[in-house]
């Protein structure tokens, strides 16, 4: 019942967390009933009735032991299957050339790309205010900062959560396998402004990608592109590669 | 057991004592558990209000809330993102520090520890008294919060710095400041109760009162006051911190100064998740100590449930990190902390299943501490079963921040807390004032409460795996989220019904407390030390000698017995026929 109100997943390593919510779901959904018809069927068959004494027990080794490991056993083989997504989700990052930088302020987030160059912190960057565009079927790597408070980067639809915390750089990784409009909201308290506080992710095909980012990333750029050798060692970039 | 021969001494000089002496500057325990009781519902009313307040905003946004134009005259009842913000940070931060633990470790601490164990008071009278008055203060500071220029504490009840370590960040000034100083006072408050409580455990038990023969509620007071002495400081030290980042121009959370913000989790967290467990332990052991005697029965595994409240002090150290997973800590580390929170899942398991045993073959009494007993039990399950999601970590990363979690603690700390001191409040008011609680009212109360909690808390489940982030001000600012509105409205209803029924509940307290059926001395026909003692007990509990224990607590329907009960005081029938 409750996965019908997943919103649809739109990410490759998304299908591995859904995966292991459902296995978590049905094993707490039939803990549950089993539980509670245990629960009420005692209350039912041991309600008081007269003539009636309750059992004198204190207790029994066996079935402490019993429920003392089966749960274990549960929770462990639970814990070995969430090792690898967790792996692959937060503590890989696999190769790839598109890289954004995404620096959260209160309340917008300002999506960076690299320009002509490949470089952060060069004059060809191009800076998008809540708005970020990404092919589809690539991974995307995004170096997530805040110049203010704690944000979070959510993609509900991607299933990346990651908090943007000032003073340090963090990187995170997707990609996405369909073509379409997320919402992206702060979902970490930063003030006032924090609800509202989304950016849109747009997700094209290979080619509407490269004739937007033609349109709107290179053209701008274009006369800046002599200075970029001049500029080219910026903190920025070193401070990147460094993190993790 | 020296300390016997003390208050033996301190009873042949009793006098009456003055007004002020037995009713405000009390030092006798039962006095100030009532105290606490008294403070702790008082708050219970603001922050249920700031609830209905939140949840309003959230099923209708943007609409004046009724009654709210009086304190909002600006906009004329409408909450503004800042006021709402407001709302639920105090919300929480009075439901957990002064209303859950002034009831449950404040109260019901008080209450039984002395009368349980057998003692005439607890071991250091006057820091029990000031342990009172000082958390007293620290509530009106809160309070005070409200009416400072700028509105009180808006950065959420974790107040993650540097939201909260700038002012300029939140625009609430000495509001955050008093927040700091609250939970300082309040630390320092809850700092000489548990030093007490251990105290008074250790050394005050009455003659055969071994450890393994205290009630189980007195071992979860036990255990929650060592965490109490423990985690407590780490929170006092660390909001005085915020503090000077705040005022003094520090930079311990600041990263402009060379800060960590993540520190300020670190700090936050490890003292937050024992305290979860200080919210829910005395619950516990309320469960475990009124599930026996309505079932006529003995708790099913004693030694089972102790070890496991022990476990879960141990554990409950190493596993804070789970509320980190996403927030930047090195994920490596997010995998250690899911081992230790799946095996903390263990301890809980093995309680519930003790519990359904305890039921098991019982000649179960619906009266009403079972009643909210039994549905702390059932909520309990679900709460405890929701937490298995977030501790894988991957599936972590979707509903972090959304509002599953916030399903989670409240059918922990509402279907767990909340109802494990209704529960105790119905089991010992009787012992408490001398008079019984009235039980239809008490069935009008327990009912449509029960119904309303389940109304308001579980759809949550679903809006938040649907995603909705939780403390965002307007659901309607999102397309992906628009589909779920009604789920919001469901929820409203639900609160404002669970709000209206408490009414009934201060009705039949109130009333009880001046009109009810005069208590007898053992209205439950219970085993432990406190039945013995007269309705309310008097000053130092006990008449010239104090009881003296022959067995355990839970000897319901024992053989020995021609009654269903056998207290913890009568004399065996035969030399060494009871090993419990």
């Amino acid at each position: 019942m409750l996965s019908w109100w997943l919103p649809e997943n739109v990410s490759t390593y998304g299908q591995d967390i859904d995966w292991l919510f459902h296995l978590i779901y049905w094993i707490t959904g039939i803990t549950f009933i089993l539980v509670t018809a245990a629960f009420l069927a005692f209350l039912v068959i041991y309600r008081d009735r007269p003539g009636r004494r309750a059992r004198f027990t204190h207790g029994s080794t066996p079935l402490e032991i019993v429920w003392t490991v089966v749960p274990s056993l549960i929770l462990v083989v639970l814990t070995l299957l969430s090792a690898p997504a967790w792996s692959k989700i937060k503590m890989t990052m696999p190769p790839t050339d598109f890289v954004l930088e995404v620096t959260a302020k209160q309340f917008n987030w300002q999506v960076t790309y690299p320009g002509a160059d490949g470089k952060f912190g060069t004059p060809d960057d191009k800076t998008l205010l809540d708005e970020m565009h990404v092919p589809v079927g690539k991974v995307v790597r995004v170096n997530l900062k805040s110049q203010d408070v704690i944000h979070s980067f959510f993609v509900p639809n991607a299933r990346v959560k990651q908090d943007a915390v000032p003073g340090r750089e963090i990187a995170q990784w997707f990609e996405i396998s369909k073509p379409g409009k997320y919402e992206v909201p702060c979902a970490e308290l930063c003030g006032f402004g924090h609800s509202g506080m989304k950016a849109w992710l747009y997700v094209h095909t290979a080619e509407d990608y490269a004739k937007w980012a033609a349109e709107q990333l290179r053209a701008e750029a274009a006369p800046a592109a002599d200075e970029t050798k001049v500029a080219a060692t910026p903190a920025a970039q070193t401070g990147g590669n460094a993190t993790r | 057991m020296s300390a016997h021969a003390a208050t033996a001494h301190a009873h042949a000089e009793h006098h009456e004592l003055g007004f002020v002496r037995t009713y405000i500057f009390s030092t006798d325990h039962k006095m100030i558990a009532r105290q606490f009781l008294f403070m702790g519902l008082f708050m219970l009313i603001i922050g249920g209000l700031l609830a209905l307040m939140v949840r309003w905003q959230l099923a209708w946004p943007e609409t004046a809330v009724p009654g709210m134009s009086v304190f909002l005259p600006d906009t004329g009842g409408i909450l503004e993102p800042s006021t709402y913000n407001m709302a639920f940070t105090m919300h929480a931060t009075i439901m957990i520090f002064f209303v859950v633990m002034p009831i449950l470790a404040g109260a019901f601490g008080n209450f039984c520890i002395p009368l349980m164990i057998g003692a005439r008071d607890m071991a250091f009278p006057t820091l029990n008294m000031l342990s009172f008055w000082v958390t007293f203060t620290a509530g009106l500071i809160m309070l005070g919060g409200f009416f400072v220029d700028g509105g009180h504490a808006a950065a959420g009840w974790t107040s993650y710095a540097p939201l909260s370590a700038i002012p300029q960040y939140t625009g609430t000034n000495w509001g955050q400041n008093l927040w700091c100083i609250s939970l300082f006072v309040m630390g320092i408050g809850s700092l000489m109760g548990s030093i007490n409580y251990i105290t008074t455990i250790i050394n005050m038990r009455a003659p055969g009162m071994r450890l393994f023969r205290m009630p189980l509620v007195v071992w979860s007071l036990f255990i929650t006051a060592i965490l109490l002495l423990l985690a407590l400081p780490v929170l006092t030290s660390a909001v005085a911190m915020l503090l000077f980042d705040r005022t003094l121009g520090t930079s311990w959370f600041r990263p402009s100064g060379g800060g960590e913000p993540l520190l300020w989790q670190h700090l936050f967290w490890y003292f937050g998740h024992p305290e979860v467990y200080i919210l829910i332990l005395p619950a516990m052991g309320i469960a475990s100590e009124i599930l026996p005697v309505f079932a006529r029965k003995p708790i099913f595994g004693y030694h089972a449930m102790a070890f496991s409240m022990i476990a879960i002090a141990f554990l409950s150290w190493i596993v804070y990190g789970h509320h980190m997973f996403v927030s930047g800590m090195n994920p490596a580390l997010g995998m250690a902390f899911t081992v230790t929170t799946m095996i903390i899942a263990v301890p809980s398991a093995i309680k519930t299943f003790n519990w359904l045993g305890t039921l098991w073959g019982g000649r179960i009494q619906f009266k009403l501490p079972m009643l909210w007993a039994l549905s702390f039990v059932w909520m309990f399950v679900i709460g405890g079963l929701s937490g298995i999601f977030m501790a894988s970590t991957p599936v972590d990363i979707y509903i972090q921040d959304t509002y599953f979690i916030v399903a989670h603690i409240h059918y922990v700390v509402f279907g767990g807390s909340i109802m494990g001191a209704f529960a105790g409040i119905y089991y010992w008011f009787p012992k408490m004032f001398g008079r019984m609680l009235n039980p239809v009212l008490g069935h009008l109360h327990f009912w449509p409460t029960f119904v309303f909690f389940n109304v308001t808390f579980f759809p949550m489940h679903i809006i938040g795996v649907g995603g909705q982030m939780r403390r965002i001000y307007n659901p309607m600012q999102y397309e992906f989220l628009q589909h779920q509105q009604h789920w919001n409205v469901v929820m409203t209803v639900g609160a404002i019904c669970l709000g209206l029924t408490q009414i009934i509940f201060f009705v039949n307290f109130f009333w009880s407390l001046v009109a009810g059926k005069k208590a007898p001395l053992n209205p439950w026909s219970s085993n432990t030390l406190e039945w013995q003692a007269p309705s309310p007990p008097p000053h130092l509990n006990w008449g010239p000698t104090l009881p003296t224990v022959h067995r355990g607590p839970y000897e319901y329907s024992s053989p020995e017995s021609r009654e269903d009960f056998l207290p913890q005081t009568a004399a065996p029938a035969r030399a060494g026929a009871s090993r419990h």
